[in-house]
Order: C-alpha cells, then sequence, then structure tokens
C-alpha cells in the first residue's frame, strides 16, 4: 500500500474544511487500487462536490471519485489520488416522472434502491447490474451493463441528461429531461465509461421502460463454438423479439448454455415456444433466471476481460479463447451477450501474471483481424503491473485531446484510463 | 484554392456563380449564403486533403448532404467552402450476420432499408425526408423521425464512423461491434451538426423487420380527448413503435392536399401503430383499441393491410408540405416538452394564436413530447412575418418553462442557436465548448452553428503537471 502524492499540510486541510464538506482521513480501506487517499470528502450536495473539486484545483490535488467502491480497481491504478470523493451520500432519487417514464437522480444512488423505488410505479431503469451494490454515478463511469443490452441498448442510450462537476470545480449539465432532444453536445456519453477521468457525475437522468408482466428464460445447451454460434444466429434472425441471448460456458468449457429472454405480457407463452423449437432439442423454459445469469464469470478478485468482436464472429472468438486457454495451461470461463458480441472471460485471481499476459496477447492476436478488443475490466496489482489492460485503441489522440481539455492538470483519476489519460 | 482543390478533384469544383447559388441554402431557405468554393469529393481521401486544404489557408468550411436540414446546419459560409458528400453514394456492404450496413455518406436513409429489404431487415431512424436525406446528414443531426418511440435516433443506430477530423486526418471510430474500448468518440461525434468533423463511411445497425405491424387511427372530439388516450397507453406499459397526433387545423391541411379522407369533424386524430411478434402486437393492440374507446374516440379505423396502412400515414407524413394549401407561408416548429404536460401546452398554444392572430396548427410526435407546431402567416401581409415569428418563439419559450428542448430532431444549427442560452447555463456551453475545442481548435469546421457566440478556443492546453512519471521519461506506456 503506497500513497503517492500525498498532500497532508495544515493549509491544505483548512482549504478541505473550509468547503464545509465533511472531510476525514483515508485509510487502507479507501485504497484506490493500491493507491491510499490522504482524504475522504462526503458531499451532501453537487454544490459541495463542486466546492472540493474548486479546492482541489488550487490545491493540486488529484481526484477520484468513488460511489459504492465496487468497482474502485477497474482501470489501471491511477498514478496520484489524494482525495477520494465519495459520493454515497447524495443518493437521492430527485424525480421520479413515471408519466414521462423518465427519472432524475443522484450519482450516489444504489440502482437497488433507484429499482425499488421505479417498480412502485412499474416502471424501470432497463440497465442490468452486474457487480452487486453499484451506484448510478459508478455504472455510468464504468459502463457496465449486462444481458438487456440487447434490446435497451447500454447506460450511454438511456442516459438523456447529465450533471457534472468538472475538474475546476464548475458545475455543467447537458442533455435535459426529455428523451427526444438534440439541443447541444452529448456530455454524457462521454463521460459514460470514462472512469471518472473527464468529470464527476453528481446526477443522472434516464428514460425508463415499463416492467415487463412476463418473462420467460428458455435455456438450451450447446455443445461447441458452431452450435453457440447457430443458436445465436436463429434466435436473431427469428421473430421472437428477445430481450437477452446470452452465452454461458463454465471452466473446462463445461456446461456451455445459450439462454434467451422473453419479456412482454400475455404472448410470452407463445414467443417462448418459438425460440425453444429453434433451439431444439434440450431447450429448457423456466420464468426465473438460470444461476449466474448476467453476471461476470468470475469473482472480484479474478481478472475480467471483456471481448467485444462482430456478432457473427463469436465461433471465431471461442475458438481463439479455447486456443488461448491451452497455450498457457488457464481455463477461463465465459459468459455474455452472443447475441449482441461483448462476452466477458473470467480468470481466478491466482493465475500467474506471465500466463495472464501471455494469454491475452494470444487473444488480442486472434482478435485485431475481426476488429475486435479485449480489454481488462479489473485485474489484481500483480496482473495489473505485467499486462496491458487495454489493447490498442482507435481514436486515442482525439481522446488524449478531449482530456486535456477537461482536464489540463490531470487532476482526476490521473492515470486509470486508456494511453495513460 | 479552386485550382488547388480541381488538383483533388478534377471534375469536382463549381465556381461558376449561379451553380453555386443552388446550395445557399438547405430545408431552412430563410437562411442563404452562397458559398465561396463547393467541392463535391468522391473519397476519404478527397475529403481529408479538401480539408487540409482549408486548414492550411485558414478557411471555414461546411459539409451538406442532401441538404434537408430544417436548421441551417448546412448553411454554407460566404467566404468558405462547400464540401458535397453527394457523390459518395454507395452501399458498401450488407452484412446480415452481423445485422449491419457499410454506406458513404451520401446514401439516402431509405436505400439503406431498400438494400436491406431483402434479407427482412431495415434501418429503424425514419425521418420523414427519408426519401432524400443521407445518412451522413442523420448522422450530423442525430436524426429522429416517428419511430424513434421505440427504436430511439441515429446515435442508437450507428456503430462506427470513419471520419475526416478537422485536422484533415482520417479516423475510424467504432465499426461493426457493438463498442469500442475507450471514450465514446462515436456518441460525441454523432449530432455534433457537422462542427466536430467529417463522416466519410457509416456503418449502422440493421433491425429485423418485425412479424406484425399494426395501425390504428383514432378520431378525437379534442386534442385533449387524444392526450388522454396516449398517457394511458403508455401508462398501460405500452411502448408503440409510433404514437402521432394532429389537431384540426392541420387535418383540414391534410384534407385540402391529399384527402386522405380523415374522421369528419374531427378535433384531433391519433395514429398509434404497434409492431413486433404476432403475439405481442395482438395483445397490445386490444388494449390500445380499448384505451381509445374509454377516451373518447369516436371513430376508429384499423389497417387491414399494407394499403390501407399507407392510407393513414398518409395525411400524417404529408401535414407539412400540406399546410401550403392553407397558408401562403407558415414556420415548421420543433419542440419538445415533457408527455404529461403536452395538453397544457396545446392550450398555451392556443391561446397565443387566439392573441396573436396567427393561426397554428399542431402536428407532433405525441409518444415523446416532440411538437412540430407549424405557425401560419402572409408573407404577403405588412408584420405578419414578424408576428409569426414571435409565436413561434414563444412556444420554444413553452416547452422550456415545462422543462422540454428547444429541438427534439431538427438540430440547433443557425436557426436556434440564440436560444441556446435559454437552456443552458453558460456554463454549459463553456463545457460543450471543451469538446469543440479538442475536435476543432481553429474553429474552422462549420462555424457559427450550434453555438450562440463565436468562441475562440485559445492554445490547447498543455499537460502543465504532466503524465504518469514513468510515461513522461519514456520508461513506460500506459494502455
Amino acid at each position: 500500500m503506497n500513497t503517492v502524492g500525498s498532500a497532508d499540510n495544515r493549509a491544505l486541510v483548512d482549504a478541505l474544511t473550509k468547503t464545509g464538506v465533511e472531510i476525514r482521513d483515508g485509510g487502507d480501506a479507501d485504497a484506490v487500487a493500491g493507491v491510499r487517499p490522504a482524504y475522504v470528502a462526503l458531499p451532501v450536495t453537487a454544490e459541495e462536490t463542486a466546492a472540493v473539486m474548486r479546492a482541489a484545483d488550487e490545491h493540486d490535488l488529484a481526484v477520484v471519485a468513488r460511489g459504492a467502491g465496487t468497482k474502485l480497481d477497474w482501470g489501471i491504478a491511477p498514478y496520484r489520488a489524494d482525495v477520494v470523493l465519495d459520493l454515497s451520500r447524495m443518493r437521492e432519487v430527485l424525480e421520479h416522472a413515471a408519466g414521462d417514464l423518465v427519472v432524475r437522480v443522484e450519482a450516489g444512488c444504489p440502482l437497488d434502491d433507484l429499482r425499488a423505488v421505479l417498480a412502485e410505479k412499474d416502471q424501470r431503469l432497463a440497465l442490468d447490474a452486474p457487480v452487486p451494490g453499484a451506484t448510478v454515478g459508478g455504472t455510468l463511469a464504468t459502463a457496465t451493463s449486462g444481458p438487456l443490452r440487447l434490446a435497451y441498448g447500454t447506460a450511454r442510450d438511456l442516459l438523456i441528461g447529465v450533471t457534472m462537476v468538472r475538474a475546476d470545480g464548475v458545475l455543467a449539465s447537458s442533455g435535459g429531461r426529455v428523451v427526444k432532444n438534440v439541443a447541444g453536445y452529448d456530455l454524457g456519453k462521454l463521460l459514460t465509461g470514462s472512469l471518472g477521468t473527464l468529470g464527476v457525475i453528481v446526477s443522472a437522468t434516464f428514460r425508463l421502460h415499463p416492467v415487463p408482466s412476463r418473462r420467460a428464460y428458455v435455456r438450451a445447451p450447446v455443445s461447441g463454438p458452431d452450435r453457440a454460434h447457430a443458436a445465436t444466429q436463429a434466435v436473431l434472425g427469428a421473430q421472437a423479439v428477445p430481450s437477452a441471448v446470452e452465452y454461458e460456458r463454465g471452466a473446462r468449457g463445461g456446461g456451455a448454455a445459450v439462454t434467451v429472454l422473453l419479456e412482454g405480457g400475455a404472448d410470452v407463452p407463445a414467443r417462448a415456444a418459438d425460440v425453444a423449437a429453434l433451439l431444439g432439442g434440450g431447450a429448457e423454459t423456466r420464468d426465473e433466471p438460470p444461476a449466474g445469469f448476467g453476471a461476470y464469470p468470475v469473482g472480484p478478485d479474478g481478472t475480467l476481460i471483456k471481448l467485444i468482436a462482430p456478432v457473427a464472429d463469436l465461433p471465431y472468438v471461442l475458438t481463439a479463447l479455447d486456443a488461448a486457454a491451452e497455450a498457457t495451461g488457464l481455463d477461463p470461463a465465459v459468459r455474455g451477450s452472443s447475441g449482441v458480441g461483448v462476452l466477458y472471460a473470467g480468470l481466478p485471481g491466482d493465475a500467474a501474471p506471465d500466463d495472464v499476459g501471455a494469454f491475452l496477447a494470444a487473444l488480442r492476436g486472434a482478435l485485431a483481424s475481426r476488429d475486435g478488443s479485449a480489454v481488462v475490466l479489473r485485474a489484481g496489482p500483480e496482473v495489473r503491473d505485467v499486462v496491458g489492460m487495454w489493447g490498442p485503441v482507435a481514436g486515442l489522440g482525439l481522446m488524449r485531446r478531449i482530456k486535456a481539455r477537461f482536464d489540463p492538470d490531470h487532476r482526476l483519476a490521473p492515470g486509470r484510463f486508456a494511453g495513460g489519460i | 484554392m479552386a485550382r488547388r482543390f480541381r488538383e483533388i478533384v478534377p471534375d469536382g469544383v463549381i465556381t461558376d456563380p449561379a451553380e453555386r447559388e443552388t446550395y445557399a441554402c438547405d430545408g431552412l431557405t430563410y437562411h442563404a449564403a452562397v458559398p465561396a468554393l463547393v467541392v463535391l469529393p468522391r473519397t476519404a481521401e478527397q475529403v481529408a486533403a479538401v480539408v487540409r486544404e482549408c486548414v492550411a489557408e485558414g478557411v471555414p468550411y461546411v459539409a451538406r448532404g442532401s441538404g434537408t436540414g430544417l436548421s441551417g446546419g448546412a448553411l454554407p459560409r460566404t467566404d468558405g467552402v462547400l464540401i458535397v458528400t453527394a457523390r459518395m453514394r454507395r452501399i458498401i456492404e450488407i452484412d446480415v450476420a452481423n445485422q449491419r450496413a457499410v454506406v458513404e455518406p451520401g446514401v439516402t436513409n431509405l436505400a439503406v432499408t431498400k438494400a436491406a429489404a431483402p434479407f427482412g431487415y431495415y434501418y429503424a431512424p425514419d425521418p420523414s425526408s427519408q426519401q432524400v436525406c443521407s445518412i451522413g446528414g442523420n448522422v450530423a443531426e442525430n436524426s429522429g423521425g416517428a419511430h424513434c418511440l421505440k427504436y430511439g435516433f441515429t446515435v442508437n443506430h450507428v456503430t462506427g464512423c470513419e471520419i475526416v477530423t478537422p485536422d484533415g486526418e482520417i479516423v475510424q471510430i467504432g465499426g461493426k461491434t457493438a463498442e469500442s474500448p475507450g471514450y465514446d468518440l462515436l456518441g460525441a461525434f454523432v449530432g455534433s451538426e457537422g462542427t466536430l468533423g467529417i463522416t466519410t463511411k457509416i456503418t449502422v445497425k440493421l433491425t429485423r423487420a418485425p412479424q406484425a405491424v399494426k395501425t390504428l387511427l383514432a378520431g378525437f372530439g379534442s386534442t385533449d380527448e387524444a392526450g388522454t388516450a396516449v398517457s394511458e397507453i403508455i401508462g398501460a406499459g405500452i411502448v408503440p413503435a409510433a404514437v402521432e397526433m394532429m389537431d384540426a387545423l392541420a387535418i383540414e391541411a391534410a384534407e385540402a392536399a391529399v384527402a386522405c379522407g380523415y374522421p369528419e369533424g374531427a378535433g384531433a386524430v391519433l395514429i398509434v401503430e404497434l409492431d413486433g411478434a404476432h403475439a405481442a402486437v395482438e395483445h397490445e393492440f386490444a388494449e390500445v383499441e380499448r384505451v381509445c374507446r374509454a377516451s373518447g374516440a369516436f371513430e376508429i379505423r384499423i389497417a387491414a393491410d399494407d394499403h390501407q396502412r399507407g392510407l393513414i400515414w398518409k395525411g400524417r407524413k404529408s401535414a407539412f408540405a400540406a399546410v401550403g394549401r392553407i397558408s401562403p407561408a407558415y414556420i415548421v416548429q420543433d419542440g419538445v416538452v415533457p408527455r404529461t404536460a403536452l395538453s397544457g401546452v396545446l392550450h398555451r398554444i392556443g391561446e397565443l394564436a387566439r392573441d396573436s392572430g396567427i393561426r397554428v396548427a399542431n402536428v407532433f410526435h405525441a409518444g415523446d413530447g416532440n411538437l412540430h407546431p407549424l405557425v401560419l402567416f402572409d408573407d404577403g401581409v405588412e408584420g405578419e412575418g414578424a408576428r409569426a415569428e414571435e409565436v413561434s418563439g414563444a412556444i420554444l419559450d413553452l416547452c422550456i418553462e415545462h422543462g422540454g428542448s428547444i429541438t427534439g430532431e431538427h438540430g440547433v444549427g443557425v436557426d436556434k442557436s440564440k436560444h441556446m442560452p435559454r437552456m443552458f447555463t453558460e456554463e454549459d456551453l463553456d463545457t460543450m465548448q471543451l469538446v469543440r475545442c479538442a475536435f476543432d481548435a481553429r474553429s474552422l469546421c462549420n462555424p457559427g452553428k450550434v453555438f450562440p457566440t463565436p468562441r475562440l478556443c485559445g492554445e490547447a492546453p498543455g499537460v502543465r503537471r504532466g503524465a504518469h512519471p514513468l510515461v513522461e521519461s519514456g520508461q513506460a506506456e500506459q494502455f
């Protein structure tokens, strides 16, 4: 555990205290991927958050925003983290306009809390939370998504307005509270997935969807990559309008299956029967999700890799995974949205870092020819030190220029993002 | 410059004043400016070379697709170059297995759907100009359409763009994959109204053509009743493909133009379209019909086939042009209010019309609160144009007052840049400007659009306190 760039002096404490925001010393539990902050700030309003950022700007402090802290070790370890800006006290659902199918919510609100509020009106934010306990802000900053993305897109598609605090402490918004709106640039899309490197999200407005009255999960075993591909393509090309088409397989290639989620009303059983017929023998239909549906294939201590490729390259990706596994002796568990072309591979946390590096290199080599990518979302420190987390990133020059405009002093989670951003 | 452009695009440089004049405006005809030069490149390399030439000379440039935009986004500069993508109209690939099409920017929106149709797919965003508007223009404007209530906008359907940056570089962002690592550059680019660069190749999602489509036309006594029906439908948890409303004056215009035969004496008509799996559509359609009757619909027609569906849509799709039959001139407004505020806002628009003596016909995407009031006036009558402008502006005020937007799909362009400060704070606009400056520090790419006052980007900020020490010292590269 090391504290980089710590700046614990009197003037600084005074400056932070003067913001009126509750400040406490950072401890080991506050470390951001191993970097312990000197302070934790606990603002309760957007204005307080802005005040902390202004103080940080004046005193040259690096800041990492935190929601529930469930994905704080995602990305690369920041090279400075003086202050953790803890937004967990900003957890209000500010406005649920049920008639407009819109909700405005503070960044620190846990998705579970939001779900409960929306459910009172039979509505939902159609965005899965693959990591339990995540907040709205953390979900946006990491752009996590799950099975429902096939039908509803990801956070960037559901976010219609955002308010952020800039690196210089200025509050700014884009979008609004209506779904249809093309006025001005969409800052929300830039912030989504930026790992807190462009601004601190303080509130967000989402479009909502009705909660379906019925669901069916049709699950069928698939014997190999080609069968998985055939099942996925058959469902996508049919007329069942699935909400999700998921693939999973355990370690040692065991228990490979495709699961199709259908949502709706009284029509669901008929559509599920159509899908079951498409998937052929062995298809089972249930009302409840199969175990692990939508979860990552590895626990919080493992190495989590996101594999992105065109949908039709599924057999190629699965075969490449097998080849990389064989070459390294590693045994990845795989799960993800085969209907979208986004899979997750998980490796145990105790896998030898060099093996993980070789595994990644093999995968990236294979994916490069298909415009695919393999990004390490999360890895332990030993692995993080030896592998490139991002791999090749197209448009990095533009990304660096955006960072330079938004955060010229590299104050926000510096070094956490691609290309040293 | 014309000479150098001819070296880049030998047969695609227009200098003749009369020919240049035909490019003086887009669909918003009351803003016009004859461009100093017009270039019609055929390749991304040519676009890039033209942009680099403009950069070298410090000359502003504007990109234009089919010129159907309704906010003056493609309004040229008299001191600048107009880069027209109309000759870049190849459909490069229809990739069914990946549900993608790869097209050049000059390809029309409908051409994508037509090319995908034989495979059972279509391109979902459907602006009403879809027969002529270009995909490149759709990307610039983040175009919507009647069906975006269910399917979303252009930004939800574009997965890749090859762009020529304002530095004249060709950069590929995204592709056939659902997403790409790094910042969401595509999300920033789509809808930036041509101010962040020029797209030269676009990868779009293709959507499976629905198994069933069912369309209903309901006549109501008033827009209030029709509005109640809309709220009830949404409240029932149904997400229709489209919900469109027209008021009495808009119906009158449509009847005069295309004799669409809508229910006689209706104060409002509602078009509701459902699509999807057969079983789902049947189930929900019964509910929609019930809700319409309960809300006071005095006549309901259900399209039995494609021909009848076409008839139902005919009146709606002709509405903008149709008001030409009942008024010498008109302004097409585009504002958004929360759906629940629709009824109140329509009443206020009615009051505005009465008080000013300026008639307003209302045609709108009721499902998402996107109003298209048509403000009618006689440009032969002294001062009426100015009064119509006032009414049109006051309608936008209503939208902002109710927490809506000054534009739902037409864009800000030159037309509404002056209204931006009413919707956004100075800080909001400054922050958007950071994006602008990151892409185009020289402010030569479609300058004067979107933002109310021209701003300078200043020095591109240096990295004052530096990157990671290891990166800086060359010992490591972080990815």
